[in-house]
């Protein structure tokens, strides 16, 4: 077996699975849970002053759904603890006593002064944990006050809590970036500007769920009433997948840690994001859904993922960074084609009628009078359509053009690469 | 004949109340709404859709699914009915295992077709038990038009013809209409008076009035109805059973299936139905399929379906042969009937091994076997009655004993169009014969319009 012991910022954890600061790590008896399940850490539900916020007593969460029921994408307008901060802290201290071998990092939000940072991040500290994660992620409600987002759509405040926090800490100090902003990248470098030892993302999006049909409000609603909320859950990986790469790939950025958040349902998730950079990642909303047994399999399955690659954990992180790159410099003289197999194909014709109707016509309906789906590949630009719709797995694939001549543009396959930069079409393009 | 001498077992209440309801139940529940997204998920929305081409009345079932997984059932409904008037009955009825859902792509990797039948039921429900409007009458056109017989096929062009503007009158033999939908289906396909309560929806649409006791051929002629209409249309299905061509067929205890099967729909107590210990039937198709297994719901302990060729020639598909062996119902191939026994009430029945010779014909061996059967029924098809259509017989060409008609439903009269199962070609469906309804009805309006 792979050995999933990891070590962040110093901190060491059995494995590279915490659960994200949110309703699951809201107290004691939620995290003794986890733990007792497996999980390799917690970042504890974020702690703000006394006395605590309140929340509201209707519907905090809705979901999208499929038509099975499965959750695809959340919403939450829970706000931070509505607990007293003595109480987050003795129990965090107890925690941190019982499980010794378990990451724990307080996740704190406080006004933009210094001296109430000054104040907080000692005592919170004194109860042993091992990190500050910084809230600035929140979009909902405590945005309103100058909190959660509203600092971190704003490089210049995050650079200076960074600081602020820096001073007041002695353990090391994680930045987590909202997402709901144009480009990740300067967010990330005031955070490192600032002094935090990492970041990570995401937190959740700006959204609203959608309307309730009968009573034509939006849904779900308080008292008649509803609000934006944070968006979470598989649906929003893509994104967070962005911007955890981003930070990776940017020279400025990427010698900063960074801990993934963002939809991680099952292992293959956290292989996205430990390929694509992160270091260790952190789970909420599969959580909320299936409960902490969940944790069973993102161990076991990263394993046996490590195990069949023959790669270790730290072999795995940043592995497909290099990979990504500007759409400028994709080689240009590179050519697919879609094949179908037709022994797999069951005749559905998806990939006719999506072809047709909104790509390049380049796939059949019929061949010598007989239903058949065929690629033309005089016709076929390589899209990868044909290939996201087929119901069948492995029936279409793409398959590159090495030589010859390509039917569609009649040019001659060229070995070379050649991208955006050079091309002649390109007005501003580089001489060599 | 006088071999056996045993009394003929045959009485009512075999089976308590209990039993009889739970027998004579749904035989597919309806889908719950979570059930249906979740079937109606598996549909792919395939283009040109293969159910579609293998639907008679050409659902856009893709279209009709993809309505029911947006929770549009309204939209759903008349995507169905808006083809199939009658698709709240095909629903219940079709033998979707040989028409759309043979059709589906999942079954090529997976053996398991989108519940295409279920899901047109859940679609459709809703209308039926709330009545909802989804058609209505273009402008009058002035033109009357008689239709003969309130089968599916005649509902199906009243209706249209309804829809199209027309003025319709439909003459029915029975008490009740529906035809073989209210007749001659087994009572556990539709339950709840669900044909009657079709009829009901499909005569709302206005301009159709419903003669009952109107018989072609004894009340009024076809030549009246020339006289006094626009145009007419004859779907009077199939008025005589065929008969086996053996010695004491009259013999009490030998009976029609398709009669027995109208009594069953018809009790308002199906325990007081008399059924035979021992019951043998004769023929492959889906009527043999019913008869045996009401026979063996309402108490029969024994039941024999004795047919003379092979399963893959059986008109009942293969789901309705399985379903009736796994209810206990044992089907005998290649065997025919020889000789009935029994002095005052049938007690045995012979039958011949039968193969197929070099040629494709049907021989018989000479060896045999016998059962002995308190009820023999006849399941072995109906033919038309020619003799009702009376002189204009004449002028109506007839082959194999039905009514000949073109693609449009037009007979060889000009003024006569024809479908369901009395014309030729049909296939005994139901959902055919609503589609033959239909198309005659477009083809009528075309003329009637004068174009």
């Amino acid at each position: 077996m792979a050995d999933l012991k990891t070590t962040f910022l110093g901190i060491s954890s059995p494995n590279p699975f915490w659960l994200a600061s949110a309703p699951p790590t809201d107290k004691a008896y939620n995290v003794n849970r986890a733990f007792e399940a497996g999980w390799g850490g917690a970042v504890w539900k974020t702690l703000g002053e006394d006395p605590p916020i309140v929340n509201v007593s209707g519907p905090r969460y809705s979901a999208i759904h499929s038509n099975e029921r499965r959750v695809i994408g959340f919403n939450n307008i829970e706000l931070i603890t509505d607990r007293p901060l003595q109480t987050n802290l003795d129990e965090m201290r107890q925690i941190k006593q019982d499980w010794p071998d378990r990451a724990l990092v307080a996740s704190v939000m406080l006004p933009m002064n210094e001296p109430t940072w000054a104040k907080y991040l000692p005592m919170v500290e004194e109860t042993g944990i091992d990190a500050f994660e910084l809230n600035f992620g929140c979009p909902h409600g405590m945005s309103e006050r100058g909190m959660g987002a509203a600092v971190g759509q704003v490089p210049e405040y995050i650079q200076m809590a960074a600081e602020w926090a820096k001073k007041a800490a002695s353990v090391p100090v994680i930045v987590k970036l909202t997402p709901n902003v144009t480009n990740i990248l300067p967010p990330a470098k005031a955070a490192l500007d600032g002094g935090a030892d990492a970041v990570s993302l995401i937190n959740t999006i700006n959204s609203i769920m959608r309307v309730d049909y009968d009573s034509l409000t939006m849904y779900p609603t308080t008292d008649g009433m509803g609000t934006h909320g944070g968006y979470c859950g598989e649906a929003v990986k893509p994104i967070a997948l962005n911007m955890v790469a981003e930070i990776a790939r940017t020279k400025e950025t990427r010698s900063l840690p960074i801990s993934g958040i963002g939809g991680i349902s099952d292992w293959r998730d956290a292989v996205d994001f430990l390929a694509l950079g992160a270091s260790n990642v952190q789970v909420c909303t599969a959580a909320m859904v299936y409960g902490f047994k969940i944790i069973d399999d993102l161990v076991d399955g990263l394993n046996n993922f490590l195990d069949d690659k023959q790669l270790t954990l730290d072999e795995l992180i940043g592995k497909a960074v290099p990979s990504v790159t500007d759409w400028q410099y994709l080689n240009l003289n590179y050519v697919e084609k879609a094949v179908i197999d037709q022994e797999l194909c069951i005749q559905c014709g998806r990939c006719h009628v999506v072809c047709e109707d909104t790509s390049h016509q380049a796939i059949t309906h019929t061949v010598n009078g007989e239903r058949r789906f065929e690629v033309i590949d005089s016709e076929c630009v390589g899209c990868n359509l044909c290939v996201s719709v087929c119901p069948v797995e492995g029936c279409i694939s793409m398959h590159q053009l090495t030589e010859g001549i390509d039917p569609r543009t009649g040019e001659t396959i060229s070995p070379e690469k050649a991208d955006w930069t050079t091309h002649r079409n390109n007005p501003m393009r580089k001489t060599k | 004949m006088s071999k056996n001498k045993q009394q003929a077992d045959i009485r009512s209440h075999r089976l308590d109340k209990d039993q009889i309801a739970r027998n004579f139940g749904d035989l597919h529940p309806p889908l719950s709404r979570s059930e249906a997204l979740i079937a109606a998920d598996r549909c792919y929305f395939c283009f040109d859709a293969p159910c579609t081409t293998a639907c008679p009345t050409g659902i856009d079932i893709p279209g009709f699914i993809q309505k029911i997984r947006s929770d549009n059932i309204r939209g759903s409904a008349h995507t169905i009915l808006g083809e199939n008037i009658m698709g709240g009955m095909c629903a219940r009825v079709c033998p979707t295992e040989v028409l759309c859902e043979d059709a589906c792509v999942r079954n090529t990797h997976e053996e398991k077709p989108v519940e295409i039948g279920l899901l047109q039921r859940y679609a459709t429900d809703p209308v039926f038990d709330q009545g909802t409007p989804l058609f209505s009458r273009a402008a009058a056109t002035g033109k009357k038009v008689a239709v003969v017989g309130a089968g599916p096929a005649g509902l199906s062009c009243a209706h249209r013809l309804a829809m199209l503007g027309h003025d319709v009158v439909v003459l029915n033999r029975d008490d009740k209409p529906g035809g073989l939908n209210e007749y001659g289906i087994a009572a556990y396909k539709t339950v709840d008076d669900f044909a009657q309560k079709e009829v009901e929806y499909i005569l709302s649409i206005g301009g159709i009035e419903l003669r009952k006791g109107e018989t072609l051929g004894k009340d009024f002629t076809l030549q009246d109805l020339r006289d006094s209409y626009d145009a007419v249309f004859i779907g009077i299905g199939l008025g005589s059973t065929n008969t086996l061509g053996l010695d004491h067929e009259t013999l009490p205890g030998v009976d029609s299936a398709i009669e027995y099967i109208a009594e069953i729909r018809q009790s308002d107590d199906l325990g007081k139905l008399p059924v035979g210990r021992r019951v043998v039937v004769i023929g492959g198709g889906m009527t043999a399929i019913d008869i045996a297994l009401q026979s063996k719901r309402l108490g029969a302990e024994l039941v024999d379906i004795v047919y003379r060729r092979g399963p893959e020639q059986m008109g009942a598909s293969r789901y309705e042969q399985d379903l009736a062996q796994t209810n206990g119902v044992t089907i005998h191939h290649w065997a025919k009937p020889v000789e009935l026994l029994g002095d005052d009430h049938v007690t045995t029945i012979r039958f011949e091994r039968t193969a197929l010779d070099s040629n494709g014909r049907l021989t018989s061996h000479g060896d045999g076997f016998e059962l002995t059967a308190d009820t023999v029924f006849k399941a072995i098809g109906q033919i038309l009655d020619v003799g009702v259509l009376g002189k204009d017989a004449a002028g109506l060409e007839i082959r194999h004993d039905r009514i000949v008609v073109n693609e449009a439903g037009r007979t060889t009269l000009p003024d006569v169009w024809a479908g369901g199962d009395c014309v030729a070609g049909g296939d005994d469906l139901t959902v055919t014969a609503v589609q033959q309804g239909k198309v005659a009805a477009i083809d009528i309006d075309r003329r009637l319009r004068g174009e």
